[in-house]
């Protein structure tokens, strides 16, 4: 069986060992480094469960595999919160419950920071648009929208003052 | 209802921020996958690729030799220690493994037990399995034929494929009534197969610990103290024993009555990590969980409805086929096995009933579980909704005025149902009326008025359902003959925080917050300082767990009893040291003060501090209180929903426009919550309305079994939903309170099915069975002339 | 789900990935996003011994005009389409089809090279470079060549790239003024594959009459169909509503469908129907016709 040295920076950190080729990005995260905020709710890249930030774009970590993102950065939501500042993003899914059973959360999240990257004012469309490979079978999207619209008027607000 | 205590206190009524959160935002959720424990060892399943076969032979050779590969257990292995059957929660069986026959595509054969999940999926695909292929029985109908092969053969003297009837209602009288009506609608529905599809797929880790010989099983479970039981009850031949049996449920990822029933899976890998001594891990994938795990509904009905020509509904004839699958492994109360159906007369005070179900067998996987559904209510919701509409149409009457027209009135609750059921309360016209002003409906009429003369199609649909949750009255309702109450224990600490312990299980209805609220309201101790517990059988008292909208209604009523005995002792101990008599004392939340001087108080703080300090001569110390409480009846949620649609003429596609949602749960607990889970419920109420659907071809092949065909919507497909409310507490719940979590998707399917027929209504359409297809609407437009 | 085991090479250029290839054969494949094929071997419904990822070969993405063509490189991103200002301004059919394939976030992976050589009658861009026109660029132990899209697809999930090929770019003829082109797709859910989709680009002459038009359609059979016929019917018509239906028409009786959950055949065909003569008015729309 084949393996690769493989050189990662995970949530700003390196992180380096072996992995079989066909090992996928999502289980070296949860079983290898045990990074589990990073969940697996499908087989066939529909649910959005394990979306990480691959060199700041959001990709579905089952569908990724492990050593195709030596030398590259990776992003999880363990990596959000930044010294003891939970980002806005996580403040707005608990002010506006854009949250239930907590599963699809890491990855709505994770997609959700790539979308404020690159659109600080996203239209209620735009939000839907971005999360739409993300599944959640609690909310009905509602509140997540909420919740995004919340992070993305505090970053503005940041930003401004 | 103003909230009756301060923000602070957070008791019922405020929108409190979930205490759970902080976790799950972190990605510190703990999640039956996310547990990994020294040595632990991984299983994976072998499944049929047939719906009906003979199993020849099972050779494990090849999936022996690769590194990594530990065992591969068989039907025969089980066999050894009779554990190859097991009991379903309706007192049916269902294989473990099987030792002669598969009967649905995906049952499982064999599990591979491995050192790794890789090792694991590969030992997987190298055991050969030789098969017979047999005869495939896929319809249900078809399964009752006389000459129809008979399923279970393992059943000796089973000689058809027939379950069980059930019926309720005054068969005679109905058909007499339907007979003298001057209008009667007939039609035939169907209820097709879907599939709860939490995004979390069900799964556990088995831990056994061969020398104090305990099991602990973390487990996907809704129900963690009923799983114990029926685990000592099936296994206590072997060697294990309740006390020796610690069921976790940690962090579940969406239940939705998914995670009610035992699953070959939870025994397999229980059974290895016995043999093995080692943990045992299983989580099937999302194919498995589709294809195997219990599916909901499968009903083929067929209705009438009567009616006087002014509009009165008279009577209401229904007969079920149920389709079961292989085994009866519904989740029902024991005496119900077509659940609560007999809710089918709804929101209508109609005099004459009747209805009757036959569950069958089919080379189908098993279940008849609930979809975030109360027990076969959505079946009967959608059946009256529709026929209502039928009705209307039939009579030429709106659809709305049918309804006010025949709603039980609100002075007629407590309101007894021709079925038998007693209806605490409701207010059925408020919530219509109330949903009709806010989508303005009657603008919305002229609306459509004028775009049929377009040749536009839209169309309004409503649904006015009652909802029948809180299972229930150990009286009548139990499971595998446990009695249906439930618990709550709360320790009240020296400094005057408390811990709280339930029976229930919450999946990501936020039981952490809410029943820390239901405390607060009781004892005005912060809810921020209540610690709610679930979970875990070794310390939460029993309980039948989280389904069928129970919690609030039993563990919820539980935890407003338990806290109103933690209240009473307190009032001693405050009478005690303020030295009047309990007689002399008042409460407001959280305080007993002296009657007329009120500047003599002790707060509950303080007296929790006493009762370990300074408690009353002759007086336990400590302040606790356990409450198993059994609810004096059901609760009776309800609403109106009003669902605008517009309709591609080209396409036969369907958009929902608008969709009010006016419910009434009863007292609140947490806005925030009800709406949220009013939001999902509505996702599920459309799911399954639009999209969803689990089928099989005459090979019992299935369609639908991966996320690629079963279409969970996202956020694309999901509208905005607009939710309103009116209040009419349930006059039995301690806090008048009813339960949410399902009213929204038994409501919302007829809502959107009465929307599209309406649409089309003009052009003679009657009916349309779920899912709603483009192509269904583009073949009726084709057929009548007015596609594009 | 897990992907049986195999090897995974990462060349850093074209040549050795192609010796890669040559020297492995029918056991590798080239692995470029990897969305589908990933996938593929997570269900084990495909096999590979050997991956040959070409997602770290410079030179292989990049959306520009030069010399008469938009030049896609094969490994080009379908969110970089997206985002693309050149697409966003000149070619709206191709933004059409980039934001209803799959899902976002499959997009941020998905390349237009592997969406056209995986050879899937399902998949969006097919449709469209037939519409549009384009050549790919295939380079392999030979070489480079250049083969016509209309030359491509040979199969069901075949295309004309020789085995050790690797789709290099996409060029797109510039189109003239007073061209538009439209992609419209009928899917069940987003992430899903078409039920069917049209794609369709127009020039329009000076009269306003169809000078130029190309029509392709999405999972109307076992390969993607250029509706012919249909292209002819327009052909120097002016775009009113008859003609426009009657080469709708003509774009149905172009497919042969297979029946799945999407639809029966009838209904699928009715939308190749539909959905062309949505995408025809469309075109002549952004065209600058009526």
């Amino acid at each position: 069986m084949a393996t690769h040295d493989v050189r990662i920076t995970v949530n700003g950190a390196p992180q380096e060992g072996a992995v079989e080729s066909r090992l996928l990005l999502v289980h070296w995260l949860r079983d290898v480094l045990r990074l589990t905020g990073t969940h697996i709710g499908c087989d066939t890249t529909h649910c959005g469960a394990c979306t990480v930030l691959l060199d700041g774009e959001p990709v579905k970590s089952c569908t990724v595999l492990a050593v195709q993102a030596d030398g590259r950065e990776v992003q999880t939501v363990e990596g959000l919160e930044q010294n003891g500042t939970l980002h806005p993003l996580q403040e707005g899914f608990q002010q506006e419950h854009g949250l239930q059973c907590g599963f699809c959360t890491p990855g709505m999240l994770m997609t959700g920071r790539a979308l404020l990257d690159r659109n600080a004012d996203p239209s209620e469309a735009d939000i839907r648009q971005a999360i739409s490979g993300n599944l959640c079978r609690c909310t009905g999207y509602v509140s997540i929208v909420k919740s995004v619209e919340y992070a993305a008027a505090k970053l503005r607000e940041g930003s401004a003052s | 209802m103003a909230p009756q205590t301060t923000p602070e206190v957070c008791g019922m009524g405020h929108s409190m921020k979930r205490k759970e959160d902080p976790r799950f935002i972190r990605g510190q959720g703990n999640y039956v996958d996310d547990i990994q424990l020294p040595g632990m060892l991984y299983l994976d399943i072998v499944r049929s690729p047939f719906a009906h076969a003979r199993i020849k032979s099972i050779n494990s050779e090849n999936a022996l030799k690769i590194p990594g590969v530990l065992a591969v257990i068989t039907g025969e292995t089980l066999e050894q220690y009779n554990l190859h059957w097991m009991p379903t929660l309706m007192s049916d069986t269902q294989m473990v493994l099987p030792t002669e026959k598969v009967m649905y595509q995906a049952q499982e054969v064999a599990a591979v037990v491995a050192t790794d999940r890789y090792a694991a999926a590969d030992g997987v695909e190298a055991v050969e399995v030789d098969y017979d292929p047999l005869p495939v029985v896929v319809d249900p109908f078809k399964a009752l034929e006389p000459d129809a092969p008979v399923l279970r053969t393992d059943k000796e003297d089973k000689k058809d494929n027939h379950i069980f009837h059930w019926e309720v209602g005054d068969r005679a009288a109905t058909e007499g009534a339907l007979a003298g009506a001057d209008v009667v609608v007939k039609q035939d529905l169907y209820i097709p197969r879907i599939h709860v599809a939490s995004i979390e797929t069900c799964g556990c880790v088995a831990d056994f610990d061969r020398v104090m010989g305990k099991l602990k099983v973390y487990m996907t479970t809704q129900a963690p103290h009923a799983i114990r039981t029926v685990l000592a009850l099936v296994a206590g031949h072997v060697g294990l024993s309740e006390e020796k049996i610690q069921v976790i449920s940690p962090d579940i990822g969406g239940g939705f009555g998914g995670k009610v029933p035992v699953y070959p899976g939870y025994v397999l890998a229980i059974a290895a990590s016995v043999v093995v001594g080692k943990p045992v891990k299983w989580v099937e994938d999302r194919m498995e969980n589709l294809q195997a795990d219990s599916f909901a509904r499968d009903y083929h009905l067929k209705a009438e409805l009567g009616a006087t020509k002014d509009g009165t509904l008279t009577a209401l004839k229904i007969k079920t086929v149920a389709d079961h699958g292989y085994t009866d492994a519904a989740a029902n109360p024991s005496k119900f096995p077509a659940g609560l159906f007999s809710i089918v007369t709804g929101s209508y005070d109609l005099k004459h009933a009747f209805a009757e179900v036959d569950g069958v067998y089919t080379n189908k996987p098993p279940g008849g579980i609930a979809y975030r559904c109360s027990f076969r209510v959505t079946e009967a919701v959608h059946t009256i909704e529709r026929l209502t509409d039928i009705m209307a149409h039939e009579l030429k009457m709106d659809p709305a005025d049918l309804r006010l027209k025949n709603f039980v009135p609100a002075d007629k609750f407590p309101y007894k149902s021709v079925l038998g059921w007693e209806y605490d309360s409701g207010n059925y016209h408020g919530a219509l009326e109330k949903a009709m002003e806010r989508i303005g409906y009657a603008e919305l009429r002229k609306e459509q008025a004028d775009k049929r003369g377009r040749g536009e199609l839209m169309g309004i649909g409503i649904s006015s359902f009652t909802e029948i949750v809180g299972a229930g009255p150990s009286r009548t309702f139990d499971i595998l003959g446990l009695k249906m109450f439930d618990s709550c224990e709360i320790r009240v600490h020296p400094t005057g925080k408390a811990t709280a312990r339930f029976g229930t299980k919450s999946q990501g209805q936020g039981h952490e917050t809410t029943y820390a609220q239901v405390l607060a309201e009781e004892l005005g101790i912060p809810a921020a300082h209540i610690e709610i517990e679930e979970g875990d059988t070794d310390t939460a008292p029993y309980g039948l767990g989280t389904y069928a909208s129970r919690s609030t209604p039993t563990a919820g009523a539980a935890g407003a009893m338990a806290a109103r005995k933690v209240r009473d002792k307190a009032k001693k101990i405050a009478a005690y040291l303020l030295e009047v008599s309990e007689d002399d004392l008042e409460w407001t939340p959280g305080t007993f003060s002296v009657k007329g001087a009120p500047q003599k108080s002790k707060t509950i703080q303080e007296i929790a501090f006493a009762a370990y300090t300074n408690h009353p001569p002759g007086m336990e110390g400590g302040l606790e209180a356990v409450s198993y409480y059994d609810p004096p009846n059901l609760t009776f949620p309800f609403g109106s929903y009003i669902c605008v649609v517009d309709i591609d003429r080209g396409t036969g596609e369907v958009k929902i426009r608008r969709f009010v949602a006016v419910d009434d749960c009863g007292n609140i607990i947490n806005p925030m919550i009800v709406d949220g889970q009013i939001h999902g419920g509505l996702t599920m109420g459309m799911a399954p309305a639009l999209l969803e659907e689990i089928s099989y071809d005459e090979n019992g092949n299935i369609s639908g079994g991966s996320f690629m065909d079963y279409l969970v919507p996202t956020a694309m497909e999901t509208p905005r939903w607009e939710t309103d409310k009116t209040v009419t507490p349930s006059p039995h719940h301690p806090q008048g309170a009813k339960g949410v979590g399902e009213s929204a998707t038994v409501g919302a399917p007829p809502a959107i099915a009465n929307a599209v027929v309406d649409a089309l209504a003009h052009l003679g359409v009657r009916h349309i069975d779920i899912p709603i297809t483009p192509e269904k609407v583009w073949r009726i437009l084709k057929d009548k002339g007015a596609g594009l | 789900m897990i992907p049986s085991a195999f090897d995974y090479h990462a060349p850093d250029t074209l040549d050795e990935a192609v010796a890669l290839l040559e020297r492995h054969g029918d056991e590798a494949k080239v692995l470029s996003g990897g969305q589908s094929l990933l996938p593929l071997l997570k269900l084990r419904l495909g096999d590979a011994g050997h991956l040959v990822d070409i997602g770290r070969i410079p030179g292989l993405t990049g959306i520009t005009e030069a010399d008469g063509y938009l030049r896609i490189g094969g490994a080009t991103r379908e969110a970089d389409l997206e985002r693309s200002d050149l697409i966003r301004e000149k070619y709206p059919i191709l933004l059409d089809t980039a934001a209803v394939i799959a899902d976002p976030l499959v997009r941020n992976r998905a390349t237009v090279g592997g969406n056209l050589a995986h050879g899937d009658p399902a998949n969006d861009h097919p449709a469209t470079m037939l519409a549009l026109d384009a050549e790919v660029v295939a380079r392999g132990p030979r070489g480079e060549r250049t083969i016509p899209i209309t030359r491509f697809f040979t199969g069901l999930f075949a295309t004309a790239l020789a085995p050790a090929e690797i789709l290099t770019e996409i060029r797109i003829p510039v189109p003239p003024p007073r061209s538009g082109g439209a992609y419209v797709k009928l899917e069940r859910k987003v992430g899903d594959y078409a039920t069917a989709a049209a794609a369709v680009q127009v020039t329009l002459g000076g009269q306003g009459e169809i000078a130029r038009i190309g029509i392709g359609l999405t999972n109307a059979g076992p390969t993607p169909i250029e509706a012919t016929a249909a292209e002819g019917s327009l052909r120097g018509r002016q775009p009113d509503a008859a003609a426009i239906a009657e080469a709708a028409r003509l774009a149905a009786d172009a497919t042969s469908p297979s029946a799945d959950r999407r639809g029966s055949v009838e209904y699928k065909r009715d939308m190749a129907r539909v959905l062309t003569g949505r995408a025809i008015h469309k075109a002549v729309q952004r065209a600058g016709g009526q």
